[in-house]
C-alpha cells in the first residue's frame, strides 16, 4: 500500500489510544484500525468470553432518523418497528427490491423518534439509500461526533455499573441515555460477541476519557477487530459484506426471524413478494454452520463439496474459534445438505476435507435475561 | 558445530551434516500472532528450494513455508501439529518444522547467517 493510501484513511478518536497501547493497525472500511493489541487474538477473544473487552467500534455509522415514523422505516426494513416500545432496539435490514440485504443494522426507538447504527463499509451508502427512499421530510444525518464504544463480556454489567449505576439491570436490547461523572452516555445492551454487553456512544472529544476510565478497571482489556471477527463467528453472528450482501436473501441468511409475523403477513418491505415466496418454499441455499472434523481451517472462498466432490457451495466466513480450539466455518449449500449433522467436505489447498453442517451458534449465546 | 542459516522469507536452516533441520523465525511467528494450525508434508516426499514445504495458519490467515534448501523430508515435528502454539512459544527450539536430507551439502552458502539476518530484519522496520 503507498504512502498515498495510508494517509487517506481515517482515524477514530480513539487511534493515539490504540497506537499507544502497542496495537498493529490494519486498514478496514476505510478507517485505520487495530487488529489486535500485544496480546494477541486468541488472549483478547478469551478474555472477552472470562472477562471484559472493551472495542472501538467508533468506524461504525450512527445515524440520526428526524422525522421518521414507524411506518415510513417499515417501507425500508422487515422489522415490525411499530411494535418497538421506545427504548428499546431491534436486529433489522435494509432491503433492495429484490429482497437482498443492502446492509443489517440495529433500530433503535428512543425519545420518540428513531436512529439507527449501520455498518461501517456501507454507511455512506446506506444514508443514500435511506434518503432517497424516505423522502425530504425525514432528517437522515451521520453522526460524525460522536464515538461508539463497545464493552463485552460477563463481567461488563459490573464495570460499566461503576461508572453508570443502574445499566446492570437494563433489559438486553433495551437503550438508555445515562449522564454520569460529567459524560453524557447514550448506552444499549447489545453486541457481536454472543456475550452479554453494551455498546455506548459518547461524544468523540470524551471518548478517550470513558475508554482510559474503562481500561483502568480490572477487568478490562481492549480487544482488536480479529478477536471481533472471532467472537462474531463462534456466536453465528453474519458479517455483512461476506455473509450476506445484496444477492443473498433474509431466507437463504437464515436471518428470517428478523421478519415480524405482521411484516409476512401483510408484506410491505422491498422484496417481499420474493421473500414471502422463499418463506413457503425455501430458497435452493441456505447459510449454515460448519465444522471441519480436522485441524485445518476452511477460510471464506473455500469450496463446499458433497461425498462425491460437486460442488455443493461456498464458505464465506471461516477459522478458528478460540473458545472451542477447531476450526468453525459458516457458508451457504444446497438446501438438501443444510440439516445439521450432514456431512460434506471443504476444499482447503485442493483437498476436500470432512466437515460436518452443525448448529449455530456455535458458543452458546449469554445474553442479559434478567 | 551445526550451521545456522537464515532466508528473506524468514525461515531458519539449521544443517548437521547432510541434514538439516527448518523452522520459522522469531519474528516470523510475531508477525504471524496466535498460530492455529500446521500442515507437514510427509516424511519420504521431497521439496525444492524455495518452493512451499509447509503452511502455517495464524488466527487471521493461512502463509505458506518454503524451502530454504531441496531435498528429501526425514522427519516432521509432530508436536506442532497437535500444539501449534508451540511455533510462538519456541520457534528455534520445539517449534521447528521438519527435517530434510540435503541434496546438495553446500545448499546453505548464499543464505544469511545471523547477524546479516538480524540487519535484514532491522530494515525491515
Amino acid at each position: 500500500m503507498g504512502s498515498e493510501e495510508i494517509a487517506a484513511l481515517r482515524q477514530t478518536p480513539l487511534h493515539a489510544l490504540h497506537i499507544a497501547r502497542g496495537a498493529k493497525m490494519v486498514p478496514f472500511a476505510g478507517y485505520d484500525m487495530p487488529v489486535q493489541y500485544p496480546t494477541g487474538i486468541i488472549a483478547e477473544h478469551l478474555h472477552t468470553r472470562a472477562k471484559a473487552g472493551l472495542f472501538d467500534v467508533s468506524h461504525m455509522g450512527q445515524v440520526a432518523l428526524r422525522g421518521a415514523t414507524a411506518a415510513l422505516l417499515e417501507t425500508v426494513v422487515p422489522g415490525d418497528l411499530a411494535a418497538l416500545p421506545d427504548g428499546r432496539m431491534r436486529y433489522t435490514l435494509l432491503l433492495n427490491d429484490d429482497g437482498g440485504i443492502i446492509d443489517d443494522l440495529m433500530a433503535i426507538r428512543f425519545g420518540g423518534g428513531f436512529q439507527l447504527v449501520v455498518n461501517a463499509a456501507t454507511k455512506e451508502g446506506d444514508v443514500a439509500h435511506l434518503r432517497a427512499r424516505l423522502g425530504a421530510s425525514v432528517g437522515i444525518e451521520l453522526i460524525e461526533d460522536r464515538a461508539l464504544l463497545a464493552l463485552q463480556g460477563p463481567r461488563a454489567a459490573a464495570v460499566l455499573a461503576r461508572l453508570a449505576p443502574g445499566v446492570e439491570t437494563m433489559p438486553f436490547l433495551s437503550c438508555a441515555l445515562v449522564e454520569q461523572a460529567g459524560l453524557s452516555l447514550f448506552v444499549t445492551r447489545s453486541g457481536y460477541t454472543g456475550e452479554d454487553g453494551f455498546e455506548i456512544s459518547v461524544a468523540a472529544d470524551r471518548a478517550v476519557e470513558l475508554a482510559e476510565r474503562l481500561l483502568a478497571e480490572p477487568e478490562v482489556m481492549p480487544i482488536g477487530l480479529g478477536a471481533r471477527d472471532t467472537l462474531r463467528l463462534e456466536a453465528g453472528l453474519c458479517l455483512y459484506g461476506h455473509d450476506i450482501d445484496e444477492t443473498t436473501t433474509p431466507v437463504a441468511a437464515g436471518l428470517a426471524w428478523a421478519i415480524g409475523k405482521r411484516r409476512r403477513e401483510q408484506g410491505g418491505f422491498p422484496g417481499a413478494s420474493r421473500i414471502q415466496a422463499e418463506l413457503a418454499d425455501p430458497p435452493a441455499r441456505r447459510r449454515v454452520g460448519i465444522r471441519p472434523d480436522g485441524r485445518a481451517p476452511a477460510r471464506e472462498g473455500s469450496a463446499i463439496v458433497d461425498a462425491a466432490g460437486t460442488l455443493i457451495g461456498e464458505v464465506t466466513s471461516g477459522g478458528f474459534g478460540p473458545s472451542l480450539g477447531v476450526p468453525i466455518a459458516m457458508g451457504y449449500v444446497a438446501r438438501r445438505y443444510s440439516d445439521p449433522g450432514t456431512a460434506l467436505a471443504v476444499v482447503v489447498r485442493d483437498v476436500a476435507r470432512p466437515a460436518r453442517v452443525s448448529p449455530m451458534p456455535f458458543v452458546p449465546t449469554r445474553y442479559y435475561r434478567g | 558445530m551445526p550451521t545456522l542459516r537464515f532466508t528473506k522469507d524468514h525461515e531458519w536452516v539449521r544443517q548437521d551434516g547432510d541434514t538439516v533441520v527448518i523452522g520459522i523465525t522469531d519474528y516470523a511467528q510475531q508477525q504471524l500472532g496466535d498460530i492455529v494450525y500446521v500442515e507437514l508434508p510427509a516424511p519420504g516426499t521431497r521439496v525444492e528450494a524455495g518452493k512451499e514445504a509447509a503452511v502455517v495458519e495464524s488466527a487471521k490467515a493461512a502463509s505458506e513455508v518454503y524451502a530454504p534448501v531441496s531435498g528429501e523430508v526425514v522427519a516432521v515435528n509432530d508436536v506442532i501439529a497437535g500444539d501449534p502454539a508451540k511455533v510462538n512459544a519456541d520457534p528455534m527450539g520445539e517449534g521447528w518444522f521438519l527435517s530434510v536430507k540435503l541434496d546438495d551439502p553446500k545448499a546453505l552458502d548464499g543464505l544469511m547467517d545471523e547477524a546479516a539476518y538480524a540487519a535484514f530484519v532491522a530494515e525491515q522496520g
